[in-house]
């Protein structure tokens, strides 16, 4: 295996194998071997970002036209860098958080599963890769929800979550098909280049939207972003990583990722920053009436990834550096305040934001960490979040269209971001300070790392942001232009309209922080928004699927073995009989001539009408065996000696074992049908027979291909060394069809056996 | 020659299906028999008969002479009627099975025995309560 | 089952007569009437009437291994055959090779009879499983 192979495919065998280890280990054990290998692969990507780009092909299929391998842009080294990063510290804060929990283990072993599985989607080079990584997200993302699982509300929230990103991931295979179809290839470098063909086929709007629905159920974009909020019911170690920092953004990598393909289709356009900043708006109105800390971080993170959809909808140009500059922004500073809202619940014994207060001087550590992470939030010179924020309205001010409108909705969204960032540090941490459940101190190193390291990382590239732009930033923002930017970062541009709209923003901000109670309450009395949401049609649709499945089951499951044959059997016939009436297909074959073979003929057809009416069982059976007898016969006098003698043995064997078996059962033989029953049956039977007479009679009068007997005869001595025919058929040119059937006999054989493995006894016994 | 055996055949298809409907599994048994010889002959016809020359290439020949037999619709019912015969042996173990379960080769029956287990091994719900009254009615 | 003494009496050449016919059928049905399946349901039936004269402990003790290991083998011994044709890389799996060896007789080497072979240890072990276990005696 080559060096570039070895290199992408380490981290992620690294995580499997840890993964694997971790399950052996005792909880106290786990976090700190989960961490050290997330720090690994931290480090080895650490090594790899800011060079080109390092791709490697592992499996095709050529013959499908597929082909598979990983590849490590710009974009993939910040995606990997963020989720190993903040993998490292996630899981140390875990092992501390949920401390004496058995469970711990099983917690770790899927945050290492979940990691690979990010990995593995951000650098996918084809969509198939990247689809089956996509899918194990939503996977590991519904276990790791469903953590608390006989909590109904966490089942509740994790089914929820995974039908939502599941039913997307259905789009998204379907839309990333129709793209490989129009691009002839599935790799991700490919379909760029193909970017022409993937525009101009038939499907390529379909496609897109498919492509779009599935990202924007990933990233919950309104109208699905109820979803997020309710999946907080996981332990905020998991909320940290998956559902702010990471998975959630995968819908955004998925639609930075194809923008260089669809980055200038209007409708492309349009969508995105839309949906983006609706998704924005409606976040920040929900998020005030939350006072559950961590479904005020849900609902800010929705508010951040419709921003990061509507940056991506505007002109690449402009707002690629934009919308990967806010987007590491915004992973740090909410993972950070995750952490900390974590820390919180852990220390106070609550999350609920009106309950607490003036908490500084007791958790000095936190309170640091917090008020930094908050005023990245907000987005306060030097922080790297005031980077974020000017850029963010640069690329809305230079929008092409409607740009008044969009930076009325970046600005409203950066207030309530502003407000909320005062909400979580100085309504927590400064003013007077409530009881609270448990006497709340500083946690323990392992917690207080993430918080702060994030944090100050925050400031620390606020301080420098062209160190971070030059080495990562840009190169993301390449891969999704196509070309290097054109743009650069930097703490300060001057004195512009846009610092000024800058100032604005933070001073309504810390205004709305003061009134957040009233604000909040106001919100929360407002019952409108809890009967139309998006959530109820969640519910009223699930509920609906339900009961039509309970109908349809009544319906079709009624239980009676005779309705099912009956109904079956209708419709069977009634099918071939309409379609020969209505389209006239009803013909006749030309050979009325009879020979003395016909009597082989009335041989099976009384042999059958006995067979029906006979009165006890072995007159049926030795009827049975007329028709049986008669077969062979017909394939004897046919030309088929093979087939006869096979009829002839088997036909043997069946009477033999029919007669002995069915005499033994110790049930009288006759039919219990009522008269009424029979007439009415065997109308049902006359109707049948006919149907399959009709068709027959019409299939044998259309003409005859003899295309492929003629193959097999011309072919059986020349390629087969064998002068019979059907036994070269048979064993050389459809021998998997003949291993396919042995293989069913001796199933059929060992079923046999198993069944009667006891039952044979009491039968006898009974005779 | 291919007139009289389709209507050969769907007279077989009538008595297979008049078993079928049968209340008592033996019968529905040989009416799924039955229905397995139709089908057997049914694909044989569909390959044209009327010749009785077996499909054997002559010593020294390197083709099939033009009279002689389809050979495909010969493969496919020879393992036809093999399988046949296991789906005959397999479903008459399970009449076996049935009777040795419920003492009845009544298919209703077997569902009256099933009945009184219900609420043993699914949990309760209000489905349950609709399902048997719909079976009634039905 | 109690077998008349005419049928006890017979039993070996019951046996002995169809084996024979089953293995001659085998061995021609690549170039006339026969076959593994044919060859098999033969063998088959002369086991069958055989246990039915003497006991099926009889018939097992002919056939010594139980009838479930008969269909595996038979299922191997065809599996297995399709491996060979990757002596020539590019074949597909169960493309029979052939040989034909220099020697005084003609003696055609082909893996396509060893498929036979194991279509032929099937059909006698899913047969005769199935109507020993079906035809249980006391």
């Amino acid at each position: 295996m080559h060096a570039p192979e070895l290199i992408l495919l380490l981290p992620l065998l690294l995580g499997i194998a840890a993964a694997i280890v971790v399950a052996c280990l005792r909880p106290a054990q786990a976090a700190p071997v989960g961490a050290a290998t997330a720090a690994v692969c931290f480090a080895l990507y650490l090594g790899l970002a800011g060079g080109a780009p390092v791709s490697a092909a592992f499996w095709a299929v050529p013959s499908l036209g597929v082909s598979g391998g990983l590849r490590l842009d710009g974009l993939a080294a910040l995606f990997a860098l963020l989720i190993t990063g903040i993998g490292t510290l996630v899981l140390l804060y875990a092992g501390s958080y949920l401390k004496g929990d058995p469970r711990l283990t099983r917690l770790v072993v899927l945050l290492l599963v979940f990691m690979v599985a990010m990995l593995g989607s951000v650098t996918a080079n084809d969509v198939i890769t990247l689809f089956i990584f996509w899918e194990l997200t939503s996977l590991t993302s519904f276990f790791l929800v469903a953590y608390d699982h006989e909590k109904l509300e966490a089942r509740k929230a994790a089914l929820q979550a995974l039908l939502i990103t599941g039913g997307g991931g259905l789009a998204l295979l379907a839309g990333l098909i129709l793209v490989a179809i129009a691009a002839g290839t599935t790799s991700l470098t490919g379909i760029i280049a193909a970017r022409e063909a993937v525009l101009a086929h038939p499907a390529a709007v379909p496609a897109m939207l498919l492509v779009i629905l599935g990202a924007f159920t990933k990233s919950a974009q309104f109208p699905f972003h109820f979803w997020l909020p309710n999946a907080m019911a996981a332990p905020t170690p998991v909320s940290a990583y998956l559902h702010s920092a990471t998975m959630v953004k995968l819908g955004i990598y998925l639609l930075a990722r194809f923008s260089p393909v669809y980055g200038d289709e209007a409708l492309w356009q349009g969508l995105l920053t839309w949906t983006g900043l609706l998704t924005a708006l409606v976040a920040a109105v929900l998020a005030f009436r939350e006072t559950d800390l961590k479904r005020v971080l849900a609902y800010t993170t929705v508010t951040a990834l419709g921003t990061l959809t509507m940056l991506l909808g505007l002109a690449p140009e402009l707002s690629a550096m934009a919308a990967v500059t806010f987007l590491t922004v915004h992973a740090l500073y909410k993972a950070a305040l995750f952490l900390t809202a974590g820390i919180l619940d852990h220390e106070t014994g609550t999350r609920d934001a009106s309950a607490l207060g003036g908490l500084r001087g007791v958790m000095p550590w936190t309170a640091a960490a917090a008020v930094l992470a908050a005023l990245s939030m907000a987005g306060l010179p030097p922080f790297l979040g005031f980077v974020g924020k000017e850029i963010v309205y640069e690329a809305a001010v230079a929008a092409d269209g409607g740009a008044g409108l969009i930076v009325l909705g970046a600005f409203l969204v950066n207030t309530a971001g502003v407000a909320i960032a005062g909400l979580l540090s100085w309504r927590i941490f400064f003013g007077a300070r409530p009881a609270t459940p448990k006497a709340p101190h500083d946690p323990p190193i392992a917690m207080l790392a993430g918080p702060v390291v994030l944090a100050t990382f925050g400031l620390l590239a606020g301080l420098a942001p062209s160190l971070l732009g030059g080495w990562l930033l840009d190169g993301a923002a390449a891969s999704i232009l196509g070309h290097p930017p054109t743009t650069y970062l930097a703490l300060w541009h001057g004195f512009t309209p846009i610092l000024a709209l800058s100032v604005v923003t933070v001073l309504l901000g810390a205004l709305l922080t003061l009134f957040w109670p009233r604000l909040m309450r106001g919100l929360q009395a407002s019952r409108a928004l809890d009967r139309f949401g998006p959530g109820h049609g969640y519910d009223r649709a699930l509920a609906g699927i339900v009961a039509c499945a309970e109908a349809t089951t009544a319906m079709v499951q009624h239980g009676s073995l005779r309705g099912y044959i009956r109904l079956l059997l209708l419709v069977a016939a009634l099918g071939p009989l309409v379609v020969l009436i209505a389209y006239d297909g009803a013909a006749w074959p030309a050979d009325p001539v009879l020979d003395p073979r016909a009597l082989a003929f009335g041989m099976i057809a009384a042999g059958a009408v006995a067979t029906a009416i006979a009165r006890g069982t072995l007159a049926a059976v030795m009827a049975l065996g007329l028709v049986g007898f008669g077969a062979a016969i017909v394939f004897l006098t046919f030309g088929a000696p093979d087939v006869a003698l096979t009829q002839f043995t088997v036909e043997v064997l069946l009477v033999v074992i029919l007669a002995t078996v069915l005499l033994r059962l110790p049930v009288h033989g006759r039919d219990t049908r009522t008269t009424r029953q029979r007439s009415g049956d065997a109308v049902v039977a006359v109707v049948m027979g006919s149907s399959v007479a009709l068709l027959l009679l019409a299939v044998l009068a259309a003409p005859f291909d003899p295309r492929l007997g003629d193959w097999f005869g011309q072919n059986s001595v020349p390629g087969g060394h064998g002068q019979n025919v059907v036994n070269v058929i048979l064993v050389d040119f459809r021998a998997l069809d003949t291993l396919g059937e042995i293989a069913v006999l001796a199933i059929a054989a060992f079923a046999v056996i198993a069944l009667l493995r006891g039952v044979a006894r009491p039968l006898r016994r009974g005779n | 020659m291919e007139t009289p055996l389709a209507l050969t055949i769907g007279v077989l298809v009538a008595a297979a299906a008049y078993l079928l409907l049968a209340r008592d599994l033996p019968r529905v048994l040989l009416g799924f028999v039955l229905l397995g010889n139709a089908a057997n002959l049914t694909i044989f016809a569909a390959g044209r008969i009327g010749t009785m020359t077996p499909p054997l290439v002559e010593y020294g020949a390197l083709a099939l002479t033009a009279d002689a037999a389809n050979p495909l619709p010969q493969a496919l019912v020879l393992t036809a009627i093999v399988i046949g015969f296991g789906l005959a042996a397999f479903a008459l173990v399970l009449v076996m099975r049935a009777h040795a379960e419920f003492g009845s080769v009544h298919a209703e029956d077997m569902d009256a025995a099933e009945a009184p287990d219900e609420p043993a091994t699914q949990a309760p719900s209000p489905p349950e309560d609709s399902i048997p009254a719909r079976r009634e009615a039905a | 089952m109690h077998a008349s003494l005419i049928l006890r009496v017979s039993a070996p050449l019951l046996l002995w007569v169809p084996l024979v016919i089953s293995f001659y059928l085998l061995v021609r049905g690549h170039n006339a009437p026969g076959g593994g399946f044919v060859g098999g349901l033969v063998a088959a039936s002369g086991l069958v009437f055989f246990a039915m004269a003497r006991g099926q402990t009889a018939a097992l003790a002919v056939m010594r291994l139980p009838p479930a290991s008969w269909c595996g083998v038979g299922l191997l011994l065809a599996a297995g055959s399709g491996f060979l044709a990757w002596l020539d890389p590019s074949a597909g799996y169960l493309t029979h090779r052939w040989w034909f060896p220099d020697l005084p007789v003609k003696l055609p080497l082909n893996t396509a009879f060893i498929f036979d072979v194991g279509v032929y240890l099937v059909v006698i072990g899913t047969i005769t499983a199935m109507v020993f276990a079906l035809v249980a005696e006391d």
